[in-house]
């Protein structure tokens, strides 16, 4: 299967061994990766600022990128969200009744990462080992805007070794919420820091999620408390294998994966 | 603590000090976590409540788009039934038809169910001015007018108080407005609970004019609907002679079925009972029983600026249940104070800035005023797309803010849009980021940085950036 990553355009630059990530996980799975070099961003951060008119252009850049290709993944639960739920709505407030059929046809095509897998692929167990204490936060964009459900759950279940602990509180928003967290920092990091105690409550060495954006919040909170606790993006657990382990000093043992 | 919100200070600021209030946070957090479960319980038992829900949000949307038809046939059924119905454009008009309908039965005093559409005019303010006494019945509403204090939540107006502090109120104020507390008064809920009843009771017993609002009016038959818990209201919508509703134009209903539905979804969103201890329904006068002068004010306020655009309108669905508040992450740790209205938590951030406008700084931060979590829209029994509503309204924001000066967020906003309209100059920029990232290659975070990044790291470590993009990675292994 050809399959076009969408890295987004915050991972591509702060978090490359995200996507890198889902290229290792979708090549083992047999699919054929393509990283259309023309993208750049969903937008989302103009749109959910109030900037529609700035981020309509990245609508259509994405629906330009993307259409050509039968499947789209992205490992963020948050920028499938804003192309899924909110490009349509700019491009129609916009004025651009065009880009938003473009945008509503092209819609159901774009995956985030564990629906791609569990959903398009129908594979749970991707051949990962991970045996650490592992805490999973479903972020808000990938539990209530794209329904991913329990997914990422039975993904990171079927991963060898790995100690899986529910923590308390899960469904909460972390506080992140995009430029929420700078306009709003207070309440923002009162949300995160009663997030972050909850991480602590697991004893978990390790808190997961489907968005570096939530898990930067949250994990630069746990960095300033010295918590010693590290955030990974769940794409580069289900790319872990016993073969990485032998090979490489521990995975994601410094703040967030080797560089 | 001033008893109205002008002058409101935005958003973040007002959050700042309501954050920094331990005592409230411990008490929100409890009451909220425990509605909230309640609520969830109770739903969980409905089978068909997705089907509920559709159902609620339908019933409103088909009146929203007919309202000028319902509200004439009200009108109609209302004045056949032998009520006055007055029509009031914005506060001041249905605080003076309130005003001079009491002044006319030449009483001082009037006894108040809890109503939202009042506290929103700040009707008592103006009974207040006018020499007229009114007072509240809702235990909560009690609570907050004896403390000279304001609601903080839709439902529950005094939750950011415990029951110490209730106590010390009612010891407080109770005797100089009428009944005082026992002396030995404890804070057991029923000790407090007995003495709020002996309090109001005398109040009950003397009224001749009563004000309440309506949850539901039911064009058909002109029928009022009030929900409630504590059978005030009931003694309030009986014992008097006079009876005046101040009623949004927005809850309409076309017919008495259609309470089938509502009823539903009201209690078990809102309490979480599975049906609330009192429901009292009346349809203008009944002679020798109840009432004798019954009068109804429709109130606009701004609603019909929200009825115009086909997304805004959802906002008037808003069935007043508080479910949204209860789930609301920034509402548990802010309280209500901080949206500066007698609305407050999600509905209130969408609510205030379509009906008040976007003029004051309040309104024009209460938008921002969510991390967009999404928790308020699942539990909205009438299915509020809350979240798409606060996007749109910051876009509002934005557009009326452009043409003057740019600020800075603008000049980042623009800036950013320009780097990422291209993915060669997004790939300039990224040759800064990775420079950074090889020069702070040892760092795994960053502490406190200056400037507007503050804002992130006076609580929060910063990412370094990596020395090589994904894009970088992808050109040298597959390009
Ligand atoms: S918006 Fe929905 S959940 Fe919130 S108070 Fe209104 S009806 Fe209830």
């Amino acid at each position: 299967m050809r399959v076009a990553l969408f890295a987004t355009c915050f991972n591509d630059t702060m978090w490359p061994e995200t996507p890198r990530a889902v290229v290792t996980i979708l090549e083992r799975l047999g699919c054929t990766v393509e990283f259309p070099l023309e993208q750049t961003c969903c937008g989302q951060m103009l749109t959910n600022t109030g900037y529609a008119r700035e981020a309509v252009g990245l609508v259509e850049r994405f629906a330009d990128v993307f259409e050509p290709y039968d499947a789209v993944v992205a490992p963020s639960g948050s920028c499938v969200g804003s192309v899924r739920h909110q490009h349509a709505g700019v491009a129609r407030d916009c004025g651009r009744p065009d880009l938003a059929l473009r945008a509503s046809a092209g819609a159901g095509k774009v995956h985030e990462l564990s629906e791609f897998l569990v959903d398009v692929l129908g594979v749970t167990d991707v051949g990962a080992a991970f045996p650490h204490r592992v805490t999973y936060h479903p972020t808000c964009h990938s539990l209530r805007m794209l329904r991913v459900g329990d997914k990422p759950l039975q993904l990171l279940r079927a991963v060898r070794g790995i100690d899986l602990v529910e923590l308390p509180g899960a469904e909460e928003c972390c506080g992140f919420g995009g430029t929420f967290a700078l306009k709003n920092a207070d309440t923002s990091v009162a949300m995160g820091s009663d997030k972050a105690a909850h991480v602590r409550a697991t004893g978990a060495e390790v808190l997961v999620a489907g968005d570096n954006s939530c898990l930067a919040h949250v994990g630069g909170l746990l960095d300033r408390q010295r918590a010693g606790v590290r955030v990974m993006h769940l794409a580069e657990v289900l790319a872990s294998t016993e073969v990485d382990r032998a090979q490489s000093h521990e995975p994601g043992a410094t703040g967030r994966g080797q560089r | 603590m001033s008893a109205t919100f002008v002058g409101m200070p935005a958003f973040p600021t007002a959050a700042r000090e309501a954050l920094g209030n331990a005592q409230q946070r411990r008490n929100l957090r409890h009451a909220t976590h425990t509605i909230r479960d309640k609520r969830a319980r109770v739903v969980a038992e409905v089978d068909d409540w997705e089907e509920l829900r559709v159902a609620g949000a339908a019933i409103k949307d088909h009146v929203l788009t007919h309202l000028d038809t319902y509200l004439e046939q009200l009108e109609e059924s209302l004045t056949r039934a032998g009520a006055t119905v007055h029509w009031a454009s914005d506060a001041a008009e249905a605080n003076r038809i309130v005003v001079d309908l009491v002044r006319a039965t030449g009483s001082q005093e009037v006894v108040k169910v809890k109503s939202m559409a009042t506290q929103e005019i700040e009707l008592n303010e103006a009974l207040e001015a006018a020499g007229i006494d009114a007072w509240e019945t809702d235990l909560a509403e009690l609570i907050v007018q004896l403390g000279h204090d304001r609601p903080s939540h839709i439902l529950v107006p005094a939750i950011h108080r415990n029951r110490a502090e209730i106590r010390e109120i009612f010891l407080r104020e109770m005797g100089a407005v009428g009944e005082p507390a026992p002396a030995g008064l404890t804070s057991e809920p029923r000790e407090l609970a007995e003495a709020a009843r002996t309090h109001l009771r005398e109040k009950f017993l003397r009224a001749k004019v009563a004000i309440s609002g309506a949850n539901f009016a039911v064009a058909e038959t002109g029928t009022l609907v009030v929900v409630e818990s504590e059978g005030n209201g009931r003694m309030c919508l009986t014992l008097p002679e006079t009876l005046i509703s101040v009623v949004g134009i927005e809850k309409v209903l076309p017919t008495v079925a259609d309470l089938e539905v509502m009823l539903q979804l009201l209690p078990r969103s809102s309490t979480g009972e599975r049906m609330n201890p009192y429901t009292s329904m009346w349809t203008g006068v009944t002679p020798g029983d109840g009432p004798q002068d019954v009068h109804v004010v429709l109130l606009d306020n701004g609603r019909t600026s929200a009825l115009a655009d086909d997304l805004d309108r959802q906002a008037l669905r808003c069935i007043r249940c508080s479910a949204c508040l209860n789930v609301c992450p920034v509402y548990e740790r802010v309280g209500g104070h901080a949206y500066g209205s007698v609305y407050p938590g999600p509905i209130g951030a969408v609510l205030n800035p379509l009906i008040r406008g976007t003029s004051s700084a309040v309104d024009k931060s209460l938008p921002y005023a969510s991390s967009l979590c999404g928790a308020c829209f699942d539990a909205c029994p009438v299915r509020i797309q809350i979240p798409d509503l606060l996007v749109r309204l910051r876009t509002r924001v934005v557009d009326e803010k452009r043409g003057g000066l740019p600020s800075g967020e603008e000049i980042a906003m623009k800036g950013m849009a320009w780097v990422l309209g291209d993915a060669d100059r997004l790939e300039r920029a990224q040759k800064g980021s990775e420079l950074g990232g090889r020069l702070l290659r040892r760092r795994t975070s960053l502490g406190r940085l200056p400037g507007p990044l503050s804002a992130w790291t006076d609580a929060r470590d910063a990412p370094t950036p990596p020395e090589e993009t994904f894009r970088t990675w992808w050109k040298r292994e597959r390009g």
